[in-house]
């Protein structure tokens, strides 16, 4: 009976056998996989199995964290004016995920990060309880509040930058909501969030940097820098050789000026009252090729990662000249995200150099050592200091002589530059266009903000009345101001 | 001077009776869970749990009792099954214990049932239970051969216990499985029984009828077919287990015992043509089976794609998939005792999934470790079988390391997604008392047949020859 018997033990051997390798399959092959699937909520359980490092914005935080008592994930994200900063923080949702800065930075505000190793290892023999770390934000809370307040319940988007470092201080977007309203994982968690996913206004999209919309006349400080710097203009105080009613190339049409005033103006003339044919003429003289040049130069056709991704704005490259004369006044193709008009601006502000923008100033361990400052870094030089300054005229001008009288501070010492702008769009103009409004101040020190602003449709507004002087313009100056007073 | 001689010079050598090497490595049997215990306190309260004494002298105690019985009546017994049971056992009730402590089952307990009461406390005297069943295997069952007398009346204790979750107001349906049975506040599975009842009614057939069934047979197609009256028994066997399938819904459960059957019947016969018999008899019954009764389709989808029918809400495929996350997350070296989320999987997380809790607290090193213990046992199991001296022990000690071997096979390859999941327990690991009881039944059956096999002969009795021979000097 014990050659059977030998057998049957070969054949037991096999089934240990069969199941030792089954194991490692299982828990050495797809165990990354198995682990990071998508309905593994063991990345949630961990991502809320602590206290939450905090977002700050001014040295106070304006996140929170609540112990929920509950059995699968202890902790709740709460936010202090959750839809006043939404458009910084993002949103962390124990049911729907997380994004923006909240995502991002994940790892270090909930301690998993590899530079908090050290901290990890500390606190298990001391044993404390993990901690995640903070992420200190540059944005400036009385300029966000400005802009929120500003924006009010109408559609739009603000976004401040300093010019010299690329510290975002303001990145606001209405309609808002309260990341802190489906925080959770319950029904009323999920009420929320299905009643945002289906709100026409899309309140959870960022406008500040995730929308791109037509930017119209304020495009036209791009045209005037392209122009200045290829040598199109060389005084900004002369005639330009533009007849009223210049015709659109390769198109019958003439283009419209809403302005009187505009044959032959000089380029800071042209600018104060906006005039359309003078730029449409400047991109057509400057040429497609040289005109994405310049653009791509302010950050055009690229995203940005402020290290928030932005959607990327765009100037057409391949339009014909006909196009190409379009895209220069900001209309055909060319599309923007707020914070790329505010890059524009800023650059201008800042004599033509344009720093890289930023929003997270300092990552902190959560025994407050600070583990990564972010510095200012240079992305370009899209203009020479002088054009630069000659821009800054201009904007000036169009500030105390034209069309952005709104935006004035009346502030001893601070030069206000700004350009308004009406942008059209949707099937033959028909819908209610895009008010703009970018600017910057400046003291002798240097300008401290540069600002853009866009006010969509708005309701109870007259068509007539949409203006990127009359809506936009107070904003920024509110912002403007609100910067300058907090200013150390 | 002369030296007195005994002339019978072959003295027997003492074999020696390792009782020693065992209590040393029940050492270790009881040491281990109780690090695991303290462990398992430390992880997830920050302090020295508090019933950690009343648990370490508990299993000491259990071990020591089991232990001192054996040196007793069984001397020669196996060194290694005793610590081996006793350190799965040992590691069943901290992981039990572990997870009574999530806060998670106890909510879903408290929101289904508006009560929890903790599990491993129940499992601590099923424990207890399960030793004295085996000290009484060791002090009643002087022999095992005794068993032998039982042969038919095995038979009709195994099918009694087999059909009696189907008696009506007996039987309780757990999830579509009818396994068990209510008597008096417990819940009984008494297929764990039928296996070792199921095991000395084979032996004992198998033992008598071995010759008629290996010899008396036609040539068909290279095989050797049996007689149409020897056929009967494996037909019945094989009916039996189908019915089990069909009106139990009890996959493992047939599947086990059908393959007991067939491993016995080889080894009583040496014919390869029965292994081949019974390979096309329970793939032709699984799969008539598995083709019209849902409970086993569900299964079955939940092997083939657990993630893919997870998504439509099959709940045994939700099971499953949280299974195989579990085993995903522990990786390697597993996240540590009570600090993985195996508890996710809910229902049934201590019992039919309790291996998942060790893929995942232990990793891949703890599940191949306790895999190689059950190898361990099984193998110990074999060596006892092939050094029996009888032909009954031989077939005892093999069926019940088979029926445990495929036992390990059928529920970890099910947990693990190696086949499809059916309702057994992990032996020793698993909540469930009657699993427990029965596999130290089996145990002590094991010990109780390799005592006898390692068993010194009886010295032989002086020679009277040798006597007359003697010079006798005035």
């Amino acid at each position: 009976m014990n050659k059977p018997l030998r057998r049957v033990a070969i054949f037991c051997g096999l089934l240990i056998l069969a199941l030792l390798l089954r194991d490692n399959w299982l828990q050495f092959v797809r165990a990354d996989e198995l682990n990071a699937h998508p309905t593994n909520k063991r990345v949630q359980i961990e991502r809320y199995a602590n206290a939450r490092g905090n977002i700050i914005v001014d040295g106070k935080p304006i996140t929170g964290s609540v112990d929920s008592k509950d059995p699968y994930y202890k902790f709740k994200r709460t936010y202090t004016d959750g839809p006043m900063w939404a458009p910084v923080t993002g949103y962390a949702s124990q049911a729907y995920d997380a994004n923006q800065i909240e995502k991002i930075e994940d790892g270090i505000l909930t301690g998993n990060d590899d530079r908090l190793f050290f901290d990890r290892t500390l606190a298990m023999f001391t044993g404390e309880t993990k901690k995640g770390g903070d992420v200190v934000t540059t944005l400036n809370g009385a300029a966000q509040k400005a802009a929120f307040e500003g924006l009010g319940n109408k559609t739009g988007a603000v976004v401040a930058i300093e010019p010299k470092t690329g510290k975002i201080l303001t990145m606001a977007s209405t309609p808002s909501y309260d990341p802190s309203s489906f925080a959770g994982y319950s029904a009323k968690d999920e009420k929320a969030w299905v009643a945002l996913e289906k709100d026409k206004n899309k309140p959870k999209q960022n406008r500040a940097i995730r929308e791109i919309y037509p930017p119209g006349s304020v495009f036209k400080v791009v045209t005037a820098a392209a122009a200045l710097e290829n040598g199109k203009v060389k005084d900004i105080n002369a005639a330009t050789d533009t007849p009223e009613g210049w015709k659109i190339p390769l198109s019958k049409r003439e283009m419209i000026n809403h302005a009187k005033g505009c044959a032959n103006a000089s380029l800071k003339h042209a600018l104060d009252i906006s005039c359309n044919s003078v730029f449409a003429k400047l991109g057509d003289d400057v040429g497609r090729d040289k005109m994405v040049e310049m653009a791509e130069k302010f950050g055009f056709n690229a995203e940005q990662f402020t290290p928030v991704r932005s959607s990327a704005s765009v100037y057409d490259k391949t339009a014909d000249r006909g196009g190409n004369a379009l895209s220069s006044i900001g209309q055909f193709n060319t599309a923007t995200t707020p914070l790329q008009m505010a890059m524009v601006t800023a650059a201008i502000a800042n004599d033509g150099k344009l720093m890289k923008p930023y929003m997270i100033d300092e990552l902190r361990a959560p025994n407050v050592d600070l583990l990564k400052k972010t510095e200012p870094e240079e992305m370009s030089r899209p203009v020479s200091e002088e054009n630069a300054q000659l821009l800054q005229q201009m904007m000036e001008s169009v500030v105390t002589n034209g069309t952005g009288g709104n935006a004035d501070v009346n502030m001893d010492g601070v030069k206000v530059g700004g350009k308004t702008g009406t942008a059209q769009h949707g099937e033959k103009n028909a819908k209610r266009p895009y008010a703009w409004f970018i600017s910057y101040a400046k003291t002798a020190e240097g300008s401290p903000v540069a600002v853009a602003v866009i006010v969509e449709d708005s309701a109870g507004t007259s068509r007539e009345d949409i203006s990127g002087g009359g809506l936009a313009a107070p904003i920024a100056k509110a912002v403007m101001k609100a910067v300058l007073n907090t200013r150390g | 001077m002369s030296v007195v001689t005994n002339t019978t010079t072959i003295g027997a050598i003492e074999a020696p009776s390792r009782r020693n090497t065992e209590l040393a490595l029940l050492a270790f049997a009881v040491a281990i869970p109780v690090f695991a215990y303290l462990n398992v306190g430390l992880a997830m309260d920050g302090k020295v749990p508090a019933g950690m004494l009343g648990y370490g002298l508990g299993l000491a105690l259990l071990a020591g009792v089991a232990h001192l019985v054996v040196r007793k009546w069984a001397p020669y017994s196996d060194p290694l099954l005793l610590p081996l049971a006793t350190l799965l056992n040992g590691m069943g009730l901290v992981l039990i214990w572990r997870l009574d402590q999530s806060p998670r089952l106890i909510a879903t307990s408290m929101r289904l049932y508006d009560s929890f009461s903790p599990d491993a406390p129940k499992q601590m005297m099923y424990s207890a239970i399960g030793i004295a069943m085996f000290v009484g295997m060791l002090l009643f069952l002087k022999d095992h051969r005794v068993l032998q007398r039982y042969t038919y009346i095995s038979m009709v204790v195994a099918l009694v216990l087999l059909l009696l979750p189907l008696v009506p107001g007996l039987g309780s349906a757990v999830y579509g499985a009818k396994i068990w049975i209510n008597v008096a506040g417990f819940s009984i599975q008494p297929g764990e029984f039928a296996k070792i009842v199921l095991a000395i009614f084979f032996s004992g057939y198998l033992m008598v009828k071995r010759d008629a069934l290996a010899l008396a047979s036609r040539r068909f197609m290279g095989l050797y077919l049996p007689r149409g009256r020897d056929l009967g028994p494996i037909l019945t066997i094989w009916a039996v287990s189908l019915l089990i399938l069909i009106f139990e819904n009890d996959l493992g459960t047939s599947l086990l015992f059908f393959g007991m059957f067939v491993i016995m019947l080889y080894v009583a016969t040496e014919r390869t043509s029965w292994i081949v018999m019974g390979l096309l008899m329970s793939v032709a019954g699984a799969v008539g089976v598995a083709s019209f009764a849902g409970h086993v389709q569900d299964r079955v989808d939940a092997w083939a794609d657990p993630f893919g029918c997870a998504k439509e809400g099959v709940a045994a495929c939700q099971q499953m998939s949280q299974v195989m996350m579990s085993f995903g997350s522990g990786g390697i070296l597993g996240t540590g005792l009570g600090q993985g989320n195996s508890d996710l999987i809910g229902f049934a997380a201590n019992s039919d999934f309790i291996f998942a809790t060790v893929g995942e607290e232990l990793g891949l090193a703890g599940v191949m470790v306790f895999l190689l213990i059950y190898g361990l046992i099984i193998e110990r199991g074999v060596r006892t079988s092939l050094a029996a001296r009888d032909p009954f022990g031989k077939l005892l000690a093999m069926g019940l390391s088979g029926a445990f071997a495929l036992q390990i096979f059928v529920v970890a390859g099910g947990v693990m997604g190696l086949i499809p999941l059916t309702g057994m327990t992990m032996p020793f690991l698993a909540y469930g008392g009657s699993s427990v009881i029965a596999n130290w039944a089996l145990i002590g059956i094991l010990i109780r047949i390799s005592d006898t096999a390692r068993r010194p002969a009886p010295a032989p009795a002086p020679s009277p020859d040798a006597e007359m021979t003697q010079v006798v000097r005035p």
